[in-house]
């Protein structure tokens, strides 16, 4: 496939980690995807196994459903249970646990819940059932935004009244200040989000470089993308430089996209402040239809319970998603809080931190002990099962390959 | 360095960085270790459709209360099919499977429901290494559906099992008012023989042993997302891989290939069925990305909608555990037949970590193949 | 965060090109193509960046072609990394320790 195949090149990719392993010298490099795309390219990938032990890759906030507080959710599902309602949602969303239930089981219960890839699909349904009220479930950043606000223009021009959107589009640069003004920060620079970017260019990623003073570089969602941008970041701090650079030069414009940018501002405006799973309240931080859309606007024409759901207590989501404490050092993890059963938004997802702790740790452990025998270094007192998994490393790269 | 466990690394940072982690996160990492093992609980108070995809909520739903309610010794070994004695007989068992078709639409290229009930159930008898002597099929029929529909997929069954040289011995048929069920559902059930002692059982897979796919992944349900219409995409050359595999799996044993394990991998994917195995066996299974064979189509599919292929549904696919000295041969003799051109060697079982799936990704690196949570939704992020 | 996939163009649908088709692998989807002007003007047979059913953003040829010209230049130069990687492991064995302890700061 074009575009992409190219980008996923092993000799190329074991090139390019030999080099990062050659430049990252004996320094603990800590740099953030903020984009949970790029989480998800990584563990696809297995791309921490190309990188050496000191280059880490901290899993940000990107990630627009597991960023959902449970209110937000539950106001969701009540919307969905009103009569004559079709409610439509993404399929990401629909597994994302609220106070008392997903919407997938809603659904169960009786809720008309339809998955739509698309919000031109809302449309449709809309179009389709013009004696029922059909809900878009909106969630996504700037990438996605655009696509709800050009949907809501056509129904307004073709008088599609019965379509409604509840709007939990978010944007990107408010939690990334929140995660930056965390004091126990500890990060050296910031693979910035390549599709974010196509809408919004790259110079609002320059109040990192300016204020905090650590290197963007915005890459693509290949994985040699992200090998290289990890590449450019650390050779941005070893020549001195603090820069905002574009490595998806092939689809980001460093204006980003001014008509979705117009779009946008035609239908949107900034809310006060929304809440964040694990980051709490952050303000400025999510858009809400514009007083023009009120008509459309699900959280105006419904009567939503709007409760807020606080995160537990005892989950620590918020110090996770910063890079401060590990998956492990949360208090609930691996006993409250399991993939089965998250609690927090790092568990939602399986791309999020501690679903892949969960699944991954193990193993990537066991891996690690491999690295050592194959380097002739054992360590002492190697007593427990876990060093078998080294084995199982060892057995996969001799798998016969059959071509096709 | 006298510290028993090591961080991420390579050479001496190993060393320095073994002494960073810390008892704590050893004892976390083996909790999980043993929650995994633990008999699945059913949390639920509902029904949701991720009880029918065919991953982890379908395998709680089974053995947590099916399994548990109707436990007995044949049940309890949670096969695609039962094998009862046949009293008097000693060399030979009943092979018994029952399966439910309910896909929507009923006709979709390549296939339809009724095809689908006939092989299916075939095939289920099939990977056990039984020979299929007959089917019964029930029908629940919604009032209102059109007879000619009726008759196009029950025609389309007997074209089936002519092919396969299985008839429909025995039927029955209900019907229920209009909006209790979607058109039609067909149950059927499968009966074969089967030699004993049994030359395909999970306890025959051993360390070693080679992972054989028989052809591409995730044909029929991508073919089937697409003909749903809820995702509005075309695919002029996706068609549905439906298709009776018990030729295929009748040659493997009559040639002498040292066959250990079967399964057709339908609903859940390949990724299920490996995990099935390797939780069954105790064992792992590690399997090479650039050797799974898929379809342009699919993998068109599979980009647009975000979904991985090893989790798509198959109805014409089987994943075979053979003895490392008989893998190519298996292989070779899949390709010779129709039912398994695009066959391959796709993974080895290891002895260790007990359960788990890995995978050698071809951008070099390594990941957990997981068994599906949910139905394979499409996604945006 | 957001799954967007390179797909080609087929055609525009419409006089206005709101709306074309892509295709991938041999499927094909109708998106809405509003979003391609200015420098994301695109022609058929070009590829263009699909995300929910809009095209965002044209793929620029020449910008891919130079991400890995730089990729592959990295590529040829594999075998000296190798060596380079080797000496490197050697130094580290005598670099690493406290130091690395402690830029991690995570109590031993």
């Amino acid at each position: 496939m074009k575009f992409a195949d190219e980008f996923r090149d092993a000799d190329l990719a074991r090139a390019l980690a030999a080099r990062i392993a050659g430049e990252a010298g004996d320094k603990h490099w800590k740099i953030m995807e903020v984009c949970g795309g790029h989480t998800h390219t990584i563990f696809k990938y297995g791309i921490e196994d190309l990188l050496p032990s000191n280059v880490e890759l901290v899993h940000g906030p990107g990630c627009p459903v597991c960023v959902i507080p449970m209110g937000r959710v539950d106001d969701g599902i009540a919307v969905a249970h009103e009569p004559g309602v079709i409610f439509t949602c993404f399929g990401d969303l629909m597994r994302v646990p609220g106070s008392d239930g997903s919407l997938l089981d809603a659904k169960a219960a009786g809720a008309d819940v339809r998955m739509v890839y698309s919000p031109l699909d809302a449309l449709k349904i809309a179009q389709q059932n013009p004696d029922k009220k059909v809900v878009f479930y909106a969630i996504g950043f700037e990438t996605t935004a655009p696509s709800t606000a050009l949907t809501l223009l056509r129904a307004k021009a073709e008088g599609i009244r019965n379509l409604f959107v509840f709007c939990n589009h978010v944007t990107i640069i408010p939690p990334m200040k929140a995660i930056l003004d965390s004091p126990d920060l500890r990060l050296d620079g910031f693979l910035g989000p390549g599709h974010v970017s196509t809408v919004v260019g790259i110079r609002p990623f320059e109040f990192v470089t300016n204020t905090y003073n650590k290197p963007v570089v915005v890459v693509g969602f290949e994985p040699l993308d992200i090998l290289q941008g990890v590449h450019m970041i650390m050779q941005q701090i070893q020549e001195g430089r603090c820069e905002v650079e574009n490595q998806y030069r092939r689809v980001v414009h460093d204006d980003g996209n001014p008509k979705a940018l117009e779009v946008l501002a035609r239908v949107f405006k900034l809310r006060s402040h929304f809440e964040w799973r694990g980051l709490g309240f952050i303000s400025q931080s999510a858009l809400e239809l514009r007083d023009e859309f009120a008509d459309h606007d699900a959280e105006k024409v419904f009567s939503v319970p709007g409760v807020r759901v606080a995160d537990p207590k005892a989950c620590q989501c918020g110090e996770v998603l910063k890079g401060v404490l590990k998956p492990w050092e949360c208090k609930v993890f691996g006993t409250a809080c399991t993939p089965e059963t998250p609690i927090g938004t790092c568990m939602v997802s399986s791309e999020g931190a501690c679903a892949a702790y969960y699944n991954f740790g193990r193993y990537s452990r066991a891996r690690d002990r491999e690295r050592v025998l194959a380097s002739g270094e054992r360590p002492a007192g190697n007593g427990n099962g876990t060093a078998n998994g080294a084995v199982a490393e060892r057995d996969l790269r001799a798998i016969p390959v059959q071509t096709r | 360095m006298t510290e028993t466990v090591v961080e991420p690394g390579s050479g001496a940072a190993i060393n320095a960085a073994s002494a960073r982690i810390s008892d704590p996160e050893q004892r976390v990492l083996e909790r999980i270790a043993e929650i995994r093992k633990r008999k699945p609980m059913l949390r639920e108070d509902a029904i949701t459709m991720s009880h029918g995809a065919g991953g982890k909520a379908s395998h709680t739903l089974v053995t947590a209360l099916f399994g548990e309610i109707l436990s007995n010794p044949v049940l309890d070994q949670l096969g695609d099919q039962a094998v009862l004695a046949l009293p008097g007989v000693h060399n030979m068992g009943l092979a018994v499977t029952t399966d439910s078709f309910v896909v929507s639409p009923l006709f979709f290229p390549g296939g339809d429901i009724g095809e689908l009930a006939v092989n299916g159930t075939i095939n289920d008898l099939a990977v056990g290494g039984a020979t299929p002597l007959g089917i019964s099929a029930a029908f629940i029929l919604e009032e209102g559906l059109d007879v000619a529909t009726l008759r196009r997929v029950v025609e389309s069954m007997r074209r089936a099992a002519d092919r396969a040289g299985v008839n429909v011995v025995t039927g029955d048929t209900k019907v229920v008012p209009r909006g209790k069920a979607d058109q039609l559902f067909i149950t059927t059930t499968g009966v074969g023989v089967v030699a004993l002692p049994q030359r395909i059982a999970i306890h025959r897979v051993v360390p070693g042993d080679v992972v054989v796919l028989s052809g591409a992944m995730g044909d029929h349900g991508s073919t089937v997302m697409l003909a749903r219409g809820d995702v509005d995409l075309e695919a002029d050359n996706l068609r549905s891989d439906t298709m009776a595999l018990h030729g295929l799996t009748a040659a493997l044993l009559a040639d002498g290939i040292d066959v250990h394990f079967m399964r057709d991998a339908t609903r859940g994917g390949v990724a299920t069925v490996l995990n099935e195995i390797a939780q069954a066996a105790g064992m792992a299974v590690a399997i090479d990305e650039a050797s799974l064979p898929v379809h342009d189509e699919v993998r068109g599919v599979a980009e647009i909608l975000g979904i991985d292929p090893l989790y798509i549904a198959n109805e014409g696919k089987l994943v075979a555990i053979v003895a490392k000295e008989d893998a190519l041969r298996a292989v070779d003799l899949m390709r010779s037949r129709p039912e398994g051109g695009e066959a391959a060697v796709i993974g080895e079982v290891l002895a260790d970590p007990e359960g788990m799936v890995f995978m050698h990704t071809g951008f070099g690196g390594t990941r957990v193949v997981d068994m599906l949570i949910g139905d394979p939704l499409p996604r945006i992020c | 965060m957001c799954l967007a996939i390179p797909a080609r163009l087929v055609e525009y649908v419409d006089g206005d090109r709101m709306y074309g088709k892509v295709e991938l692998g041999g499927v094909q989807r109708r998106i809405n193509t509003s979003l391609l002007v200015g420098e994301d003007a695109t022609e058929p047979g070009e590829y263009v960046l699909v995300h929910v059913g809009f095209a965002l953003s044209r793929v620029s040829e020449t910008e891919a072609a130079e991400t890995l010209r730089i990729l592959e230049e990295m590529g040829a130069a594999y075998h000296d990394e190798v060596q380079q990687i080797r000496e490197w492991q050697s130094t580290e064995e005598e670099l690493v320790g406290t130091d690395y302890r402690q830029s991690d700061g995570t109590p031993v």
